[in-house]
């Protein structure tokens, strides 16, 4: 049960790693599909 | 009887019949002035099948420029009906000052289908899927009951999975859940989420369905990887599985039919695993990265040259792309679900002693002789520690 638990906390771990390494990348579709005129923040 | 005259009628008939169906089209085309006819119109409100070719490809031309005293001399050759169609078919060269992706093209008309598609024989399916396999869950849990180990378990427990294996297990089942539940919830959102609780509700739950899937979705493809890696070669196809089979895996029979570490049914569950959840996989990346992916016009090409009379079309605008992507991707999804579905009633309600194999890795040696006979055998030739319950690990 204890390397369940483990799993399941390092999927919510890897899900938010993700989301942080992406948003970094300039993965997001408003950056990706907007040209240089648009401001976005 | 006038034998001529019934032959001069079945000749004229004939005639008839066999008329080529393009002269009447050409003929009527030609009385239109090229534009389309009733015949089409009607063809298309029932949703037939319309040649568009004799409007995608009158897009005008400089060739055709009226000189510039006359009145429509001005317009070089392109009417407005001419740049319209051209608009409408994307074959005119558009210029937009949106760098994103497929923007130049500004008519597609691929989304009243999908739409459709997706309102409503995909939601009916995955109710009807989803619904029926719970039911008939159920419906045997009530009338076989549970299925337990044939003269109780004998409190010797043999190691099934090492905790890698079920730490990846987890990883995939837990990624998986959550993506089945908020794709799920997506797919609903319309249909069953606003009618009850209303569009705030449904824009919340929608927006927090989205993050979780599109970031947990990393987990679930690294886990397909790990489980793929540590499992194959123990779920190779063999004569073993057909014997299982043909036994109805002890499940619907009596007996235990043989097997090794997995028996045909769970060959079934982990190739289904591997080989849908790849297809997921790719699809659902296709539509993480709009536009970057795309995939379908390449593999109907494969297609094709495998099946040519499948005839499946090989140019497809980026939007199609992205349209099939996304009615395949929950297809898939769907199949998947209903089959785990079945997974995760037989490794926990539905079988004594299954869940232990995937929970702390200890099954009961009984359970695992009457399952897994031959690979209990291979694993005490090996000399696998036997434990009693209650031993201190
Ligand atoms: C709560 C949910 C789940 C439970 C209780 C569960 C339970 C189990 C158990 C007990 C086993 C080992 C069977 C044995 O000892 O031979 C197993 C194996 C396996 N599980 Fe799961 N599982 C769950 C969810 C999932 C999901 C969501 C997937 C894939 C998307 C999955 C894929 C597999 C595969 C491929 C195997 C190996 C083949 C097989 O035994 O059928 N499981 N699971």
């Amino acid at each position: 049960m204890k390397t369940m638990l483990a799993a399941f906390a390092f999927t919510i771990a890897v899900s938010f790693g993700a989301y942080f390494v992406l948003s970094e990348m300039g993965f997001s579709s408003a950056e990706v599909q907007s040209a240089p005129s648009v401001r976005l923040d | 009887m006038n034998l001529k005259m019934i032959g001069a009628c079945l000749i004229a008939l004939l005639t008839f019949a066999v008329t080529p169906a393009y002269s009447e089209d050409e003929g009527q085309r030609a009385s239109t002035g090229g534009a389309q006819t009733l015949d089409d119109i009607l063809a298309r409100q029932k949703g037939l099948e319309v040649d568009e070719s004799f409007r995608r490809e009158n897009l005008g031309s400089f060739d055709n420029a009226q000189p510039a005293s006359s009145s429509l001399g001005t317009l070089g050759g392109f009417s407005s009906s001419d740049i319209y169609r051209g608009i409408r078919y994307s074959e005119s060269d558009i210029k937009v000052s949106n760098n994103g992706h497929a923007a130049e093209i500004l008519v597609q008309d691929g989304g009243m289908s999908w739409l459709l598609t997706r309102e409503g024989n995909m939601r009916a399916y995955a109710a009807y899927g989803i619904g029926g396999i719970i039911i008939a869950l159920c419906a045997f849990y009530f009338t076989r009951g549970r299925m337990t180990i044939e003269g109780g378990p004998s409190g010797q427990t043999i190691e099934r999975f090492k905790s890698f294996e079920r730490f990846g297990h987890w990883c995939l089942a837990g990624s998986f859940i959550m993506l089945a539940c908020t794709g799920l919830l997506l797919l609903f959102g319309r249909s069953v989420i606003i009618p009850i609780f209303g569009h705030e509700a449904n824009s919340a739950i929608a927006t927090f369905s989205i993050w979780v899937h599109n970031n947990i979705a990393w987990v679930f493809m690294a886990s397909l990887v790990a489980i793929f890696v540590m499992w194959v070669a123990h779920n190779i196809p063999s004569k073993l599985d057909l014997v299982w089979f043909a036994k109805g895996g002890g499940i619907v029979g009596h007996g235990h039919p043989s097997a090794k570490k997995f028996n045909g049914g769970q060959k079934l569950i982990f190739w289904m695993t591997i080989v849908l959840g790849a297809s997921v996989s790719m699809s659902g990346l296709s539509l993480l990265f709009p536009f970057e992916m795309p995939m379908f016009a390449k593999t109907f090409a494969m297609i094709n040259t495998v099946l040519p009379a499948m005839g499946l079309p090989t140019e497809l605008l980026p939007h199609e792309e992205m349209q099939l992507a996304h009615l395949w991707h929950a297809i898939v999804a769907i199949t998947m679900i209903i089959a785990i579905i079945a997974h995760i009633y037989i490794g926990s309600v539905g079988m004594e002693g299954a869940f232990d194999a995937m929970g702390d890795g200890q099954v009961d040696l009984e359970w695992a002789r009457q399952h897994h006979d031959l690979w209990v055998e291979e694993e005490q030739a090996k000399g696998a520690p036997i434990r009693q319950v209650g031993d201190v690990r």
